[in-house]
């Protein structure tokens, strides 16, 4: 055996399931003999499912942020929250570490997601052969935090069914949450397309 | 190559097949290559995982029944559990929203905790149980859905936000919420579906 050798080229697959390293017929059909999970070599249509899903995702993250998350009533008149302008309300009123932590969460996180997704589709696409363990990295990194930008939703959904005094305050969800509950969804969407092996099929053939 | 040779595995991440190295007890085997996480050698995983899991389980029941947090002002006392919050926003006209919530902080966690039992608990007694295949399915595909530990810095936001308005009154599910999401992390650490299988393959 010669260099880096992948499972695929021996006609191997590893079940995402339970781990069994087992033979891939010429069909598609093929599932794993011990736990049943469908098997691919590669996840199916990867780089162009993911490209929808990043071009959904951006498309909705302009509404996301434009659009209020939530509206409060209260004696003082109504007031609309953005994302942001939550962000800065945390920030003012004196919670600067939570403010911190609700801006990576809902601002940072979904751009840098979808511009690492970009960078990581367009790479292999372009059949690039550089830094592939930064790019591996990139994309369990991607997995990982994609998850905790759906803070905002679970904060307005506790706000709304909380703050219904009469006397003081009452809060309303604003269609900002629902499209900013779709980013994320449709960012998970795009991570969970994406196949990392297709990252290191490009330096493998030129090893063959 | 050696002559004692050890299974084949590929790494899930970069694909690079490769000999599996004995492991020590507790040790952990990497992709050379990308350094993915091949597999776990943590004796009885399967007992571990299993109570984590029934005590998930029991937290899980207590933080759906009691209140997550009330709020006071004046004679106005308003309080929520997480379903109520679900309704709450139901009722606003966001039925897409509610639904989210509904399926990463309820549905998802609780099918993933019902089907880990339904696998964990036979397969500790020697026991292969009826169609573990589809329940192993559905187990993967509903995992990454489950987002209890967000949802607890949620809460945390909320409170924060909450304690410039009115008094709050934190409830029993909110310690209950902390405590679910630190066992639900302490079974998906333990679990390993290797072992399960291999469990479940002797069982047949
Ligand atoms: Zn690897």
């Amino acid at each position: 055996m010669k260099g880096p050798a992948s499972a695929a080229r021996w006609h191997l697959a590893t079940c995402h399931g339970c781990g069994l390293l087992s033979r891939t017929g010429a069909g598609q059909a093929a599932r794993c003999p011990r736990c049943g999970t469908p098997l691919h070599a590669r996840k199916p249509d990867s780089i162009a499912r993911t490209w929808a899903f990043i071009v959904a995702a951006a498309i909705l993250y302009v509404p996301a942020n434009l659009l209020p998350i939530m509206e409060t009533s209260s004696l003082f008149g109504a007031q609309q929250d953005t994302i942001m302008s939550g962000v800065v309300y945390l920030w003012v009123s004196g919670s600067w570490h939570l403010a911190l932590v609700v801006f990576v969460a809902s601002i940072l996180v979904p751009m840098a997601k979808l511009i690492a997704l970009v960078i990581l589709a367009l790479s292999v696409q372009s059949r690039a052969r550089w830094q592939p363990l930064q790019r591996t990295r990139l994309y369990r990194l991607v997995e990982l935090v994609g998850r905790w930008s759906m803070l905002d939703i679970y904060v307005v959904t506790l706000l709304v069914a909380l703050v219904q005094l009469e006397a003081l305050a009452t809060i309303r969800p604003g269609s900002g949450a629902l499209a900013f509950g779709a980013v994320v969804v449709l960012t998970m969407f795009a991570a969970m397309s994406f196949d990392p092996r297709l990252i290191w099929d490009v330096l493998e053939r030129d090893d063959g | 190559m050696g002559v004692t040779e050890s299974p084949l595995v590929a790494c899930h991440d970069c694909d690079l097949l490769q000999r599996e190295p004995m492991l020590p007890e507790g040790g952990v085997a990497r992709c050379r290559r990308c350094g993915a996480i091949l597999s776990r050698n943590h004796p009885r995983s399967s007992e571990r995982a299993l109570a984590f899991g029934l005590g998930a389980l029991l937290l899980f029941l207590i933080a759906n029944l009691f209140p997550i947090v009330g709020l006071s002002l004046g004679g106005d006392f308003v309080q929520t559990s997480l379903l109520g919050a679900a309704r709450a926003m139901y009722r606003h006209d966001m039925r897409l929203v509610a639904a989210l919530v509904l399926a990463t902080t309820f549905v998802a966690p609780l099918a993933q905790l019902l089907a880990l039992l339904y696998l964990l608990l036979p397969a500790c007694l020697g026991r292969r149980p009826p169609r573990a295949r589809l329940v192993f399915r559905g187990l993967t595909l509903v995992q990454p859905w489950g987002m209890l530990e967000v949802f607890v810095l949620g809460i945390l936001v909320s409170l924060v936000k909450l304690a410039h308005l009115a008094s709050v009154v934190p409830g029993v599910a909110l310690w209950s919420f902390g405590g679910l999401m630190l066992l639900m992390a302490a079974t998906s650490a333990s679990f390993d579906a290797r072992d399960l299988w291999t469990r479940l393959e002797a069982a047949r």
